[in-house]
């Protein structure tokens, strides 16, 4: 077992919409996979059909080599992913706390949540000092950092990041590639969704290019950095 | 005076079944999206289960405990057969969806039953009354608002010190995220309907022990008023549907007390004209749901 993630032709459909068609994704063991792409290229629905969230129409999904396809998201879950999801999400009408209790509480192990919460605090002091704060109040970087720490409650081996550096200030975008840098280092599998191309490319190992739900490129970083499809995909939307 | 006296108390009780049906309306609503209308029938069936609890001899107390279980079974088993099958659909398509669980439950209660009013009869210790300042009070009403006050003094706190209503509040703001951190929704879900179901058994309690009979219209008419009242406080917003629930309850005592006679066939014509006139001033209700933009 080398692969965290392994997709094989993947389809997911919105009714008549096709949003991915037959798409191959591997991401190894302990490493930044980057899936990139235009708008609307089938990156998000990629991600959340690894996550249980969408029906996958054909296809199938292996996590850490065991197929996935169609299992519910608790069960995901338990089979060690987690999702830092695009939006960020965080429960903005429960305190900063609550969103990493709640994650925890999947654990069904009272003091081991407990545990891990002193660890993401200590891990993004800001979320110390925020704790008591409604995480809707937390500026958008801190969200994210929110969003992470929450996705890292449940302890997974393999993060999927739909989006992490959207919207945030430049400053707060390095934060949290070199978060990811760590989590990398820490050996956590990752598969990161960049719209920002060149930054994602620095950081993986590994990564994939989508346009119009299809897979178009797939290789090393440095490969396609110059790759005339890359410039394509992003033109294609 | 004790005119005044007499009426709030009454006008609180009345505004205190409003209340309680109004939230467990908007706590399924802000959950799944579900306009319930079948929620007057799980009231109904916790009054036939006092009724039938009393019919075969369970002392009163242990027939109002099984009435209020017996509403809480029923809100289970409609999510289960019903609702849950319908999850994610839209919010038209779980309305009809419940218009069609309220018309069969309402025939299989005719049917089943009786299409006449069955009496409920409770010790006559319970009807007495107490005096405060000149004022008569009655026990019934008094006790109601006691069990209305504690029920949604208990709700808040299991919304707001509870893992279970952590999840709910969570879930009420975006269920899918939820369950994409491994939390099973079915269970939050279903958590939603018991404690609908709940305050639907208290309800038909309070408002059986005050009228003496069940009939399978009972819950409808109370229920009608309760979605006023999650609308007029703000569609899926908790302490809305609470505050907007005492609302109605009291502008209907007050309208009754104080309207010349010749003025009351418009009772309810003047209520639901004063609500229209609140909410044309206050569109999404007294107090707005946080994301009041859902579905």
């Amino acid at each position: 077992m080398d692969t965290a993630l392994e997709i094989r032709g993947l389809d997911v459909r919105y009714g008549a919409v096709q949003a991915t068609r037959g798409v191959d994704l591997t991401a190894p063991l302990g490493g930044v996979t980057a899936l990139l792409g235009a708008n609307g290229a089938g990156k998000s629905s990629t991600v959340m059909a690894i996550a249980g969230a969408r029906r996958i129409a054909g296809g199938t999904v292996s996590i850490f080599g065991r197929d996935m396809t169609g299992a519910a998201p608790d069960a995901i879950v338990r089979a060690g992913v987690a999702i830092s999801p695009e939006g960020r999400r965080v429960f903005s009408a429960l305190s900063v706390e609550e969103n990493l209790t709640l994650a925890g509480s999947v654990l069904g192990d009272p003091a081991r949540a407990a545990d891990r919460k002193a660890r993401m605090i200590e891990r993004f002091p800001i979320l110390g000092e925020r704790r008591r704060q409604l995480a809707g109040l937390l500026s958008g970087g801190e969200q994210q950092m929110l969003a992470v720490a929450r996705a890292l409650m449940s302890g997974p081996r393999l993060l999927l990041m739909d989006e992490p550096s959207l919207g945030l200030a430049p400053q707060m975008v390095d934060r949290i590639f070199a978060i990811i840098e760590d989590l990398r280092d820490e050996g956590i599998s990752i598969l990161l969704v960049e719209q920002n191309a060149a930054l994602a490319l620095d950081v993986a190992d590994h990564a994939v290019i989508l346009a119009n739900g299809a897979v178009v490129a797939a290789g090393k970083p440095a490969d396609l950095r110059n790759d005339s499809l890359l410039q394509a995909a992003y033109l294609a939307a | 005076m004790d005119l005044i006296l007499q009426q709030t108390i009454n006008a609180i009780s009345l505004g205190g079944v409003y209340a309680m049906l109004a939230l467990g309306l908007a706590i399924v609503f802000s959950i799944v999206g579900l306009i319930n209308f079948a929620h007057g029938d799980i009231m109904t069936f916790g009054g036939y289960g006092i009724f039938l609890s009393l019919a075969f001899g369970f002392p009163p107390v242990a027939a109002l405990t099984i009435g209020i279980g017996a509403a809480v079974v029923m809100a289970l088993a409609l999510e289960r057969t019903a609702f849950r099958a319908m999850r994610g659909a839209d919010v038209v398509i779980l309305l009809i969806t419940s218009f069609a669980v309220s018309e069969i439950l309402k025939v299989l209660f005719q049917n089943g039953i009786s299409a006449r009013p069955v009496p409920i009869s409770l010790p006559a210790s319970w009807s007495g009354t107490y005096q405060i300042g000149g004022a008569t009070i009655g026990v019934v009403p008094t006790v109601s608002i006691l069990v209305a006050f504690g029920s949604l003094a208990g709700l808040t706190w299991v919304l707001r010190r509870t893992a279970t209503g952590m999840a709910m509040r969570a879930a009420a703001q975006d269920l899918e995220m939820l369950r994409l951190l491994g939390v099973r929704a079915n269970r939050v879900v279903a958590v939603a309907f018991a404690l609908s179901g709940l305050l639907a058994g208290i309800a038909a309690v309070i408002w059986t022990a005050q009228r003496g009979s069940v009939d399978p219209m009972m819950g409808f008419f109370p229920v009608l008023k309760a979605f006023i009242a999650t609308v007029l406080g703000g569609l899926g917003s908790l302490g809305g549907a609470v505050l907007a629930g005492f609302v109605i309850g009291a502008l209907e005592v007050m309208t009754q007390a104080f309207l010349p006679d010749s003025l009351s066939p418009y009772r309810d014509a003047i209520v639901l004209g004063l609500v229209i006139a609140a909410l044309l001033w206050r569109p999404d209700g007294l107090l707005p749901a946080a994301n009041a933009n859902r579905s």
